[in-house]
């Protein structure tokens, strides 16, 4: 008999924090955290498995067949009874892929606690330290599944004795990062111990696992599994004792439940009061508090929309409810409120304290950002980030060109879902162009179209360079083609205080016009100038400083599409333009506006801001990414390397903890390529670091010609910018 | 020597003869047919009345890239075709100044033109008129031809509204287009001056054989078929009574309130377009 799982059985369960279990499952690449995460699903939540009989081993195939049915969701909700009470665990996915984004701990933040996996051959590898490293600093309680011990037995043959050797050597291995990385008060009470239980082993593939407290209730022994290698004497062990009930089992004796864990870590992981009436109710896990949330993961469904999934730490969420997003500083309403099923979402009416939930419809937030109730003072737990600028592309296609509509839709849903990554489409060559904030961010959108099941061919990273002036030009005279229209121009550099009210979005197009003139004359602008901005575009801005023009009016869309156009495209190598102003001194217009059409006025205005820009002493800006690695000390030589060799400019270096140093530098992105194996053999793999767009600078001289005409070569034109004159009549 | 030489406004016909002497006694003949409609053009029986190949030249090359033309006509004759009257509603003041700075003699062989057309099918004085202006097509809009009909409303004068055309993409602006985008121009800024009774005369294919001319209030035009284009609108000022009178025989205008000296002043006011005080 199955016994499906009703949205009501799990309502009923998320209220009961002591019965509630987050988690994740984190490993070293191949050790088998996908296999073990697809058994745990199919084995649970959908169909509970304690009813069922022969029967459900066909289901248990049928899903388990489709594999990768884990990465097409957030999250997976699971229920398990343990000792005649029923528990759900919400298993919350983790990044796969080598994480420098802050995607990894992001989502440890949102979990109480992990099951590591770890192969019986392999051991311990780099990967699995650093993110068991990275969990113990969130305060992420690990506990420890060896896997793969089949292959102990079948491929290495070892006795019982050297098994059993076998498995405690890999458990004091694994005791022994932690007592390295968690904090120290820690570092003893989260310990793994076999008699307790907080470790298991066996086999993902063959679904089944061994504790010693499932061995003393079972009654079997090392020899029986030994002896099971006979035919069909695996399968049977699976029966006897499956891997789901022993993995699950040690995660709810083991792992906290959410009103514990938030005692504990929200002192240390979130930056508000913790006297406040917010702070209270998170630390209490209080579903009658105000409302806070971390959103861990955005999806967009083709049907539902934006799905924001992510963990309440306090308060009740519930459709209709007016929030705010801390990070971007904006208000929004709670459409819908979802929960996971086996990997299924289903629509409910509230999601309380110590859950996690998905708010369906809400195209304001992003991941890593922080929800309050409306009307409450709170921080959030991340830094506020702006939206970084794009500074790598690599130009994507499909291998097969039929694929191309499927890669389409593909990256216009993963630009939607990440606000960092763009996609443009070059329309001379009908590549797709898509840009992020690094080399890695790249891989991973990557690795997001190859999990589409795409097969895509992908450039080389290529920088994105900006065009800036470093003197003043002008006024050069622009006319329309049929010369009745003509333009005076003149160019600047930006002075550098509206330069960053512009990154900072403090000055921009669309704004009240009175508002952005009083920004503008504060930062010194005359109150003529300030004014009469007429669009900013990039980190440039386009003033109308004429008087009294007849039809200026009409043809102000036509002025500002030439603007943005060389903002977009600057005429040293077509890249785009930062910090300049330009400014329109002085204009005639024809009276009859079919002679003065978007024909005659954009080209009249484009070639002679092209003009003056190249008489402005033109040069180039490269980004520089900001760095910074966490290594263990005895491997801080390998990056220090690593950096240096890169152009890099190390900026301090600190210890943390006993055993690790923080390095914090600036890399020009150029110089960022193959950052992630150099460092990764440079240290063994031990280094965790971070890169983040920092801001532009100007290309050391010596470099510039070479840059120019690389990038020029490579968007099909001559190597030599062109001169002043060309734009001029 | 670089002539310009008006063709008129209808076919091949309508270039005058001394044009047609000049273009033959050309060394090359070019054309443009992308400033003014020219209903009825044969484009072959044009080359074969002039004897000579005639290059068709887009905007583009006049406007940017006329220096082939410039360099024939420094050494030989230059004929350049024009719909029209080669000055009236085009930009070509600029090619020839341009060849006059390289010492280049010019100079120009009028035809008909739409600006004296008009006043002749719709029997308005020709010295009423105030300044004209092209309705443009809605993507690149414009105030001016309302500001105008403004302006010369206010002075009792008539103004001339010629239609958009692009050539290229197959498209002219229809009477009634017109009339619809000066009644959103009304809407959006409401000086009274294009209200639905305004009396308003719609002329198609002006200059042909079977041109057709209509009076009547600008609602009521907006159903009026009047063939194929090219079509232009003339919205009249004060009238002079026989103005009035060949209104209604030439072009089968309503009698009005207004007309007949009697009725509310209001209506008479809209009907002449006697625009009214501007609130700010
Ligand atoms: N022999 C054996 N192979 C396993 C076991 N678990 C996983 N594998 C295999 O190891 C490979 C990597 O597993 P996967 O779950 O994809 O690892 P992940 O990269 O950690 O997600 C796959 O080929 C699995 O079939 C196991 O218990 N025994």
């Amino acid at each position: 008999m199955h016994r499906y799982k009703h949205v009501s059985d799990i309502e009923k369960l998320m209220w009961k924090p002591s019965h509630v279990r987050n988690i994740g499952i984190v490993a070293h690449v191949d050790h088998g955290k996908t296999t073990l995460t697809d058994s745990l699903v199919a084995a649970s939540g959908i169909i509970s498995f304690e009813l069922a009989g022969e029967q459900l081993f066909t289901d248990f195939l049928d899903i388990e067949q489709q594999r990768g049915i884990t990465v097409q969701t957030s999250a997976v909700s699971l229920v398990h009874t343990l000792g005649g009470e029923e528990y759900l665990i919400n298993l919350l996915d983790t990044p796969g892929h080598v994480d420098f984004t802050g995607d990894v701990t992001r989502a440890l933040r949102a979990i109480d606690g992990v099951v590591v996996v770890m192969d019986a051959v392999e051991g311990v590898m780099p990967q699995t330290e650093t993110v068991v490293r990275q969990a113990l600093q969130e305060r992420t309680k690990p506990v420890l599944f060896i896997n793969k011990v089949d292959r102990l037995i079948d491929e290495l043959k070892l006795p019982p004795e050297a098994m059993q050797a076998r498995l405690a050597k890999l458990i004091s291995q694994f005791n022994e990062i932690v007592r390295k990385y968690a904090p120290p008060e820690l570092a003893e009470g989260w310990q793994v111990k076999v008699e307790e239980g907080s470790v298991a082993f066996g086999s993902a593939k063959e679904k089944w696992a061994l504790s010693t407290s499932q061995m003393r209730k079972k009654g079997i022994t090392f020899k029986d599994i030994l002896g099971a290698s006979r035919e069909g004497g695996r399968e049977e062990l699976a029966k006897r004792t499956p891997l789901y009930e022993v993995v699950l089992d040690m995660v709810i004796r083991h792992l906290p439940d959410p009103r514990e864990a938030q005692r504990l870590r929200i002192p240390i992981l979130w930056k508000g009061d913790l006297e406040s009436e917010l702070g209270k109710a998170m630390l209490s896990c209080d579903p009658k508090g105000k409302v806070c949330m971390v959103i861990t993961d955005i999806i967009v469904d083709e049907q539902a929309g934006v799905i924001s999934t992510g963990r309440v730490f306090s308060g009740t969420l519930e459709k209709g409810k007016p929030v705010r997003l801390v990070g971007s500083k904006q208000e929004a309403r709670v459409q819908q409120v979802g929960i996971y099923i086996g990997p299924k979402r289903e629509i409910v009416e509230k999601v309380p304290a110590g859950n996690i939930a998905a708010i369906i419809g809400m195209k304001e937030a992003y991941v890593g950002e922080t929800l309050v109730e409306a009307g409450v003072e709170g921080e959030g737990f991340e830094e506020l980030r702006y939206i970084s600028e794009p500074v790598v592309t690599v130009a994507v296609e499909p291998k097969n060109f039929q694929d191309l509509p499927k890669l389409v839709n593909f990256l216009s849903k993963i630009a939607r879902e990440d606000p960092n990554v763009r996609v443009k489409i070059n329309e001379e060559t009908g590549e797709y162009l898509v840009s992020g904030m690094g080399e890695v961010h790249l891989e991973i959108v990557e690795y997001k179209l190859k999990e589409a099941g795409l097969e895509i061919k992908t450039s080389e990273p290529l920088v994105v360079y900006r065009e800036t002036i470093v003197g003043k030009a002008g006024p050069v005279e622009g006319k329309s083609p049929n010369r009745h229209n003509r333009f005076q121009i003149s160019v600047e550099p930006l002075e550098q205080e509206v330069l960053k009210a512009i990154d900072e979005k403090v000055v921009k197009t669309k704004q009240d016009n009175k508002e952005r003139a009083r920004i503008l004359r504060d930062l010194g602008w005359s109150a003529d100038a300030a004014k009469n901005v007429m669009a900013v575009v990039g980190g440039n801005i386009l003033v109308d400083m004429t008087k009294g023009v007849q039809y200026m009016r009409e043809v102000e869309d036509y002025i500002v599409e030439a603007f943005s156009q060389v903002a977009n495209e600057g005429p040293v190598m077509r890249e785009p333009m930062r910090g300049v102003k330009v400014l329109i001194n002085d204009a005639v217009l024809h009276e009859d506006s079919v002679h003065r059409g978007p024909a005659q006025i954009i080209p009249a205005v484009r070639r002679p801001i092209q003009a003056c820009v190249l008489l402005a002493n033109p040069v180039i800006l490269e980004p520089l990414f900001k760095l910074e690695v966490h290594v263990p000390t005895e491997f801080m030589g390998g990056a220090i390397k690593v950096i240096q060799g890169r152009r890099g400019r190390i900026v301090a270096m600190e210890p943390e903890g006993e055993a690790t140093t923080v390095i914090r530098a600036l890399l020009p992105v150029a110089n960022s390529f193959g950052l992630a194996a150099e460092m990764r053999s440079e240290t063994e793999g031990r280094a965790i670091w971070a890169t983040e767009f920092e801001r532009f600078e100007r290309l050391p001289p010596e470099l510039q010609s070479q840059v120019i005409s690389n990038t020029r070569k490579r968007k099909g034109m001559s190597p030599e910018p062109p001169k002043a004159e060309e734009f001029m009549e | 020597m670089l002539v310009f030489v008006g063709l008129g406004l209808c076919g091949n016909e309508t270039i005058s003869l001394q044009g047609l002497k000049v273009a033959r006694g050309s060394d090359w003949v070019y054309a443009e047919f992308y400033t003014s409609p020219l209903p009825e053009l044969d484009l072959d029986g044009l080359k074969t009345a002039i004897g000579k190949p005639i290059k068709t030249i887009d905007r583009k090359t006049m406007e940017e890239d006329p220096t082939e033309i410039l360099e024939k006509a420094k050494s030989g004759r230059v004929t350049i075709l024009v719909p029209g009257d080669p000055m009236v509603a085009t930009t070509h003041v600029d090619l020839r100044l341009r060849a006059a700075r390289m010492g280049i003699p010019t100079s120009i062989v009028h035809s008909s033109s739409i600006i004296s057309a008009v006043p002749g099918l719709t029997g308005l004085q020709s010295y009423k008129f105030g300044r004209s202006a092209t309705i443009p097509f809605p993507d690149n809009p414009s105030k001016v031809p309302y500001e105008a009909l403004v302006e010369n409303s206010e002075r009792g004068l008539h103004t001339l509204l010629l239609l958009d055309l692009r050539r290229e993409e197959g498209k002219h602006m229809l009477a009634r287009e017109g009339i619809e985008i000066m009644f959103s121009l009304e809407s959006e800024l409401g000086k009274g001056a294009f209200k639905e009774e305004r009396l308003t005369v719609a002329i198609a294919r002006a200059g042909c054989l079977n041109p057709v001319v209509r009076a009547g209030r600008a609602g009521d035009l907006v159903d009026v078929d009047l063939g194929p284009p090219p079509h232009v609108l003339v919205v009249p000022g004060k009238l002079h009574f026989l103005e009035e009178e060949a209104l209604r025989v030439f072009a089968g205008a309503p009698l009005t309130n207004a007309c007949r000296g009697k009725g509310s002043e209001s209506q008479s006011d809209v009907y002449f377009g006697r625009v009214k005080e501007d609130p700010d």
